[in-house]
C-alpha cells in the first residue's frame, strides 16, 4: 500500500511530530521507497511459525515486593528526578493548561 | 621514549603496574591528543579531571603496594549513549540538550571500579541510528583515514558509534565503549582498522543507557587489538538487576582464556554472505581469513542461512518500532529540550518538541515504526518481521550443528565519503548487512581489521559466534590478528 502524504500526515501526528504540508510531501515518497523494500518479506511463508521477541533464553526476575527494593531505582528521589525538568514547580512536573 | 599513546589497554595497564611509567602520564598523554584533535570532531564533552582523577588513583594506590584493578590507569572514551552521573549526556540529539544524568549507567559503573578513567563523552549517529555518523546534532565525525588517491575528502568513521572508532585510531585513547544494535560497534571498526566486540545480548547490562531498540541493543568493546576487547569487555559485562534482560552468569576470564589455536574448531562459510556486486578486494580478504583460520587449525565448512536477505527489512521493522515507543519518553515534560508555542496547549507542545529536537534520521525511523504499529498494520508488518526474526536465529542454530564459528566480512565496502550515501536511506541501511542477522539473532560477534583496500583504507573481517561463546569468537579474532599482521594506520593530519 504506497504510502501518501495524507498516510505521512497521519502518522506524524500519532507519533506527536508536527510537520508542515511541504515536509509531508517530501517524507511520503521516501518512506514509500522504504516500506516498498520492506514489502519484500511478505514473500516468506511464515506459516506455523511463532514471532519472538526474546532471542537469548532468559526467565524473567521478579524483585522483592517491598518499596524501596532497590535504593537506586526506588522512591525517595524527588528532587533527582525533577533536576532536568523544563519546567517543574512545588515538586511536580509543570504542563500548560490540558482542561479549557 | 616511547609515546605512551601508542600503547594499548593491556601495554598500559601493565606499564603501570610496573612502574614503568605513571598513570598521570599516560592520562596526561591521551588528553593533548584529545584537545589536539577537535578538526575529528569525535567528543561531544571533554572530562580531562575524570581521567586524572582515576589516574592519580591509581598511583596512589600503586604507591601504597596495593593490588591494581584491572583497568587502573587506562582512561578510555565512552560513547554518549550511556549516562555518566554529573557529565551532560545528549545521544548526539538537540532533545536532549540540556541533560546532565543524575545517575550512572551500570556499564560505566563497572568500568569505573575497575579503576578506568573517561577522558570524555564520544560523538554518535542520533540515538544510535546511522551508519556513517552524520545523523549527530553536533556535526559529522570525521574519519583520521583518508584515501591514498590524495583527494582528502573526508570518510565516514562508520556508525553509530563513530566517535569511539576515529577516537581509537587517531589514538585518542586507547579503548571506548560502544553500542551495537544491528552491526554500530563492528561496521565502524572495520571502517577504521580497529578491534570490536558485541557480546551476547544481556551480557552487558543496558541500564542507564539510552534506548534505541531494547531487544537489540547491546554494549560492547572497542579497541586497537582482540586483547584489549577481551580486557574492557569483562570489565563491562556482568549480571544487573536492574536490567530485565540481563543474563544471571559470571562473566567468564576470556583475557586469561585466549588462545590463538583453533585446533578443533570448525568455521562456517555462509554461502548466503556473497552478496551482489561485492567488490572483489572483499572477496579477496574473505578468502585470505579462511586461509588464516585453516592455517590456525580450523576446519572450514559451508553453511547456509537461507533467511539472510530477509534480516534487513526485518530490522528495519523492528528496529523502529521499538524506537518509535522507546522515544517516545521524549515529550518536553520530563527532560532534555521543552519547546512551548505561544499559546499552545500539551499536544501541540509535545509535537513542537519533538520536531524542533529530533533530527530527520530519528524523525524517519520514528515514523516507519509508528506507521508498522498502528492499527491494520501490525499484523502485516511487525508481527510478520517478528516471525522472520524466528527464522533467522533458527538459521544460525541449525547452522551450529556444522560448525562453531562462522567467518564473513564486516562490511561490503570500505569506509565511504560523508555525504555519499546520505540521500538515499536504503544504500546506507545495505551497510548493514553483514552485522543485522546476528544482531536479531542476539550472538557475539566481532570485526578485526584483515587489510588495507586499493585506497589504503581498512577493511574487517567478521566472527560471529553460538549464544555466550564470546571466547571462541575472541580466540578467532586473535587467531586472525596474529597472521593479519595489521599495523597501519593513519597518518595525522589533524
Amino acid at each position: 500500500m504506497p504510502v501518501t502524504i495524507a498516510t505521512v500526515t497521519k502518522i506524524a501526528s500519532l507519533a506527536r511530530i508536527a510537520i508542515t504540508e511541504e515536509e509531508a510531501a517530501r517524507i511520503a515518497p521516501e518512506l514509500d521507497n522504504i516500506m516498498g523494500w520492506i514489502e519484500q518479506l511478505g514473500e516468506v511463508d511464515t506459516t506455523d511459525v511463532a514471532p519472538i521477541m526474546a532471542v537469548i533464553p532468559n526467565h524473567l526476575r521478579l524483585r522483592d515486593d517491598v518499596v524501596n527494593a532497590d535504593p537506586l531505582t526506588g522512591g525517595g528521589i524527588r528532587d533527582a528526578v525533577l533536576a532536568n525538568a523544563p519546567q517543574g514547580e512545588h515538586g511536580f512536573f509543570t504542563v500548560p493548561k490540558v482542561i479549557e | 621514549m616511547t609515546d605512551l599513546t601508542d600503547l594499548g589497554v593491556a601495554a598500559i595497564r601493565d606499564g603501570v603496574r610496573a612502574g614503568t611509567f605513571s598513570a598521570r602520564e599516560v592520562a596526561e598523554g591521551f588528553i593533548a591528543n584529545v584537545s589536539k584533535a577537535k578538526a575529528l570532531n569525535a567528543f561531544l564533552v571533554e572530562t580531562p579531571e575524570h581521567a586524572l582523577a582515576a589516574a592519580d588513583a591509581a598511583d596512589a594506590a600503586r604507591a601504597a603496594g596495593e593490588t591494581l584493578k584491572p583497568l587502573a590507569g587506562v582512561p578510555i572514551g565512552m560513547k554518549d549513549l550511556f549516562c555518566t552521573k554529573g557529565v551532560p549526556a545528549t545521544a548526539a540529539s538537540l532533545i536532549l540538550e540540556g541533560f546532565t544524568p543524575p545517575y550512572e549507567s551500570t556499564v560505566s559503573a563497572n568500568l569505573w571500579a575497575a579503576g578506568a578513567g573517561m577522558l570524555g563523552k564520544l560523538n554518535m549517529d542520533q540515538f544510535a541510528m546511522g551508519s556513517s555518523n552524520e545523523t549527530s546534532a553536533f556535526g559529522n565525525v570525521i574519519s583520521p583515514w583518508r584515501r591514498s588517491d590524495g583527494g582528502n575528502a573526508p570518510l565516514a568513521p562508520g556508525g553509530s558509534s563513530g566517535g569511539s572508532s576515529a577516537a581509537i585510531a587517531a589514538r585518542l585513547c586507547p579503548a571506548a565503549t560502544g553500542t551495537d544494535t544491528g552491526g554500530s560497534i563492528r561496521q565502524p571498526a572495520a571502517f577504521t582498522g580497529i578491534s570490536g566486540i558485541k557480546p551476547t545480548y544481556g551480557r552487558c547490562s543496558r541500564w542507564g543507557t539510552i534506548a534505541f531498540a531494547s531487544s537489540l541493543d547491546q554494549a560492547g568493546a572497542m579497541a586497537r587489538d582482540v586483547r584489549d576487547c577481551a580486557i574492557m569487555l569483562e570489565a563491562m559485562a556482568g549480571f544487573d538487576p536492574k536490567d530485565a534482560t540481563s543474563l544471571d552468569l559470571a562473566v567468564p576470564q576470556w583475557y586469561a582464556g585466549l588462545s590463538g589455536d583453533l585446533k578443533g574448531k570448525r568455521v562456517g562459510i555462509p554461502k548466503e554472505y556473497r552478496v551482489d556486486a561485492m567488490p572483489p578486494e572483499i572477496e579477496a580478504l574473505w578468502q585470505q581469513g579462511i586461509d588464516w583460520l585453516k592455517d590456525a587449525g580450523a576446519e572450514i565448512v559451508e553453511v547456509s542461512l537461507p533467511h539472510t536477505k530477509y534480516a534487513l527489512p526485518a530490522y528495519y521493522i523492528i528496529a523502529p518500532a521499538e524506537a518509535s515507543s522507546n522515544l517516545a519518553r521524549y515529550d518536553g515534560v520530563r527532560y532534555g529540550l521543552r519547546d512551548l508555542p505561544e499559546g499552545a496547549g500539551l499536544q501541540d507542545m509535545y509535537a513542537a518538541t519533538r520536531a524542533a529536537g529530533f533530527g530527520d534520521e530519528v524523525k524517519r525511523r520514528i515514523m516507519i515504526g509508528t506507521y508498522v504499529l498502528s492499527a491494520g498494520f501490525y499484523d502485516a508488518y511487525f508481527t510478520q518481521a517478528s516471525k522472520v526474526r524466528t527464522l533467522i536465529a533458527r538459521d544460525f542454530e541449525q547452522a551450529w550443528a556444522k560448525c562453531d564459528l562462522l567467518l564473513t566480512p564486516t562490511a561490503p565496502s570500505a569506509a565511504f565519503a560523508l555525504g555519499e550515501k546520505s540521500a538515499d536511506p536504503i544504500a546506507m541501511y545495505l551497510n548493514d548487512v553483514f552485522t543485522v542477522p546476528s544482531s536479531l539473532a542476539g550472538l557475539p560477534a566481532m570485526s578485526v581489521p584483515g587489510g588495507l583496500d586499493g585506497m589504503g583504507l581498512p577493511l574487517g573481517l567478521q566472527i560471529i559466534g553460538k549464544p555466550l561463546d564470546e571466547q571462541g569468537v575472541l580466540n578467532a579474532g586473535l587467531a586472525l590478528e596474529e597472521r593479519a599482521g595489521f599495523t597501519a594506520r593513519a597518518e595525522a593530519w589533524w
